[in-house]
């Protein structure tokens, strides 16, 4: 306890220096307009501005992309409350009560139940990371390549499970994730693998590109001619603070979506939206006033947000302690790491402290931030959604150009930005989930090389991924979710996760 | 056709058209595999979710059910990104963002001349400053330096 209060005690000297708070203050800036903004979510966000990184130090650089994804958990919820177009998918949940309560005259009290719901969520959650983060790290010295590919083959398996559609569309894209992953060279062999001559393929098939085209373009492209944007309600500043009836309502689905967030954030491959989704049902089936939910319940604002947030947060557990992206906006940071030289992974917190306290800490600055960000500029960021769709897609577009350019100064990679947009554009009209493709293809490698490595260490025995006890474990977990998404076809009842929203 | 239909046949395709370009490397064995091992189980894995996704799609909804109403949009962009990647290093990034802005803005979309100019202009040539000039991040140059 002592030791880690000392670690904290670094931390937020490396995250108070003045150039990381700045960077830390742009991050959440940028990722509260990437919120806000339909469409563009922090997958693009932090896709963009991971080239203008490069010329920063390795931790600025990660507290500004970190800034982006739990800004852009926040910014979600305004547009949410205020117009009924969620900003990005987490935010689904929170347009049903928060845009009712809107409606009623009580967009200032959701907007403010939201920030203040976010911001305990945000910071409890970062205290349990803070606790959890270094004792996973030191168990996971003991995982070896069989129990890391149990661990991703488990990643993909939860993914599949908890996304939108059924199972077997989320393992088919992950499927096509995991083969976009094999192109390139080979690690083990050093064959060159399905490049066709194109030499920058050799290192494979980017995230950033992949990320960029099934989000960012695809959404333009689906969007594309669509008519005017709904009116927008414009809350005033004093009308901002909600009664003390509606505290007294929003104070325990705060602490419950707290708890339910983190949780489910934790593990890997799962999805924000999930929390939201698990916050809400919870809150309405312990509501003494279920009927109210829909017509703008105080809990269904508070509960989903509150739970997005701590997701976030969750999410940071398996990729500092594990080095393993469990969601695609990880692996984007992840690869922000290794970009600024830092090896992601059980060691990070022995061998780089200042990063990773320094992060931690940041994330306690960023709430705080966030918080001061989210209330009194609602207005600003309200106006931004003044600008006409036909100007602000283009721009987007442009922006996205030049964020799949920059990486690696290649415009092939500007050409699988455009053929994933395509891909993603007719799979979601195929009513088909993109994000296991992500998460497919940045595994794809680590999968390949931790099954080759656990074969020759067995001598091609493949007994090895069940005799080893955590890595057994990881399977029957595997196993049982299969088992459960297998049920519905067999009782023929209905499958929850049909009245999930898609997930971007 | 339904939607899943199309889905599950398109992903047999691509799992068989994956196995055939796999014969270039060696396969290895069950226990010591070789490049094409990963590639060609992951395709056997997507020809039977392909498979299982075709036999249950009858009860989703038709292709022709799915609005495309948006696709002469689509196109316009996709052509638009397309000029991109192709003049980004022929053209150097200001002249190619300012055709590609100028296109959506003034053609596509139908605004205004000078709103038009002014988004082409401030974005192309402002892009251009905070990303290249001021973060140091390298951006093609075309024609007389531009």
């Amino acid at each position: 306890m002592l030791e880690t209060l000392q670690n904290l005690g670094l931390g937020f000297s490396v995250a108070l220096a003045p150039h990381v708070l700045w960077y830390g203050f742009i991050g959440c800036l940028v990722g509260t307009l990437v919120g806000v903004l339909p469409g563009v979510g922090p997958l693009a966000g932090i896709s963009l501005l991971l080239p203008a990184t490069y010329g920063l130090d390795a931790t600025s650089a990660l507290v500004m992309l970190a800034g982006i994804y739990y800004g852009a958990m926040y910014g979600g919820s305004t547009t949410s409350i205020l117009m009924r177009i969620p900003g990005e998918a987490a935010s689904v949940m929170t347009c049903i009560d928060g845009y009712a309560m809107a409606r009623k005259g009580r967009a200032g009290p959701a907007l403010a139940i939201a920030a203040v719901g976010s911001y305990v969520a945000g910071t409890v959650s970062v205290i349990a990371l803070m606790f959890l983060a270094p004792p996973l790290a030191a168990f996971a010295l003991r995982f070896g390549p069989p129990e890391y590919f149990s661990l991703l083959l488990l990643g993909l398996l939860v993914l599949a499970y908890m996304n939108s559609g059924s199972m077997l569309k989320g393992l088919a894209m992950a499927a096509l994730g995991l083969l976009l992953g094999m192109i390139g060279i080979d690690q083990m062999s050093g064959y060159f693998r399905f490049a066709y001559g194109i030499t920058e393929l050799g290192d494979g098939i980017g995230v950033v590109p992949v990320a960029v085209g099934l989000f960012g373009l695809a959404e333009i492209l689906l969007t594309a001619g669509q008519a005017n944007p709904p009116a927008v309600i414009r809350p005033r500043l004093r009308d901002l603070l909600p009664s003390r009836q509606e505290w007294r309502e929003a104070h325990m689905p705060i602490w419950r979506g707290t708890g339910i967030g983190f949780l489910i954030g934790i593990i890997p491959g799962s999805a924000h939206v999930i929390s939201t989704f698990v916050s809400y049902a919870i809150e309405r089936k312990i509501s003494k006033r279920p009927e109210e939910f829909g017509k703008g319940a105080v809990a269904g604002v508070a509960g989903p947000e509150s739970a997005n947030n701590a997701a976030t947060s969750g999410a940071f557990v398996p990729m500092l302690a594990l080095g393993v992206p469990g969601v695609p906006v990880a692996a984007l940071l992840l690869a922000a790491m290794m970009v600024h030289g830092v090896t992601p992974g059980p060691l990070l917190i022995q061998q780089d402290p200042r990063l990773f306290w320094g992060f931690i800490a940041s994330m306690y600055v960023g709430n705080v931030i966030l918080l001061i960000l989210n209330l009194p500029l609602v207005g600003l960021f309200v106006n931004l959604l003044r600008v006409p769709y036909p100007i602000l897609y283009p721009i987007v577009l442009v922006c996205s150009i030049l964020g799949v350019y920059a990486v690696n100064s290649s415009a092939v990679d500007v050409w699988i930005m455009l053929a994933m947009g395509v891909v993603g554009y007719v799979l979601r009209k195929l009513d088909f989930e993109t994000a296991p493709i992500v998460l497919g293809l940045v595994l794809a490698p680590m999968m390949e090389l931790s099954l080759r490595q656990s074969l020759a260490m067995s001598a091609g025995n493949y007994t090895i991924f069940v005799t080893r006890p955590i890595s057994l474990v990881l399977l029957a977990i595997g196993l049982v979710l299969v088992i459960l998404a297998l049920r519905p076809l067999i009782s023929r009842t209905l499958d929850w996760r049909a009245r999930l929203p898609v997930d971007t | 056709m339904t939607t899943d239909r199309l889905a599950g046949a398109t992903l047999v395709l691509f799992g068989l058209v994956t196995i055939w370009q796999s014969r270039a490397f060696p396969l290895g064995s069950l226990h010591r595999p070789g490049p094409a091992y990963m590639p060609v189980v992951l395709a056997v894995f997507l020809i039977a979710f392909g498979v299982a996704v075709f036999t249950m799609g009858s009860r989703a909804r038709g292709v022709a059910e799915v609005g495309w109403h948006e696709w002469r949009h689509a196109v316009s962009i996709f052509a638009a990104c397309a000029f991109a990647a192709w003049g980004l290093e022929r053209l150097g990034y200001r002249i190619t963002m300012a055709v590609v802005l100028a296109f959506l803005v003034l053609l596509l979309e139908r605004r205004g001349w000078a709103l038009g100019l002014a988004v082409t202009i401030v974005m192309s040539w402002g892009s251009f400053y905070l990303f290249d000039t001021l973060l140091k991040v390298p951006l093609p140059r075309g024609p007389f330096g531009l």
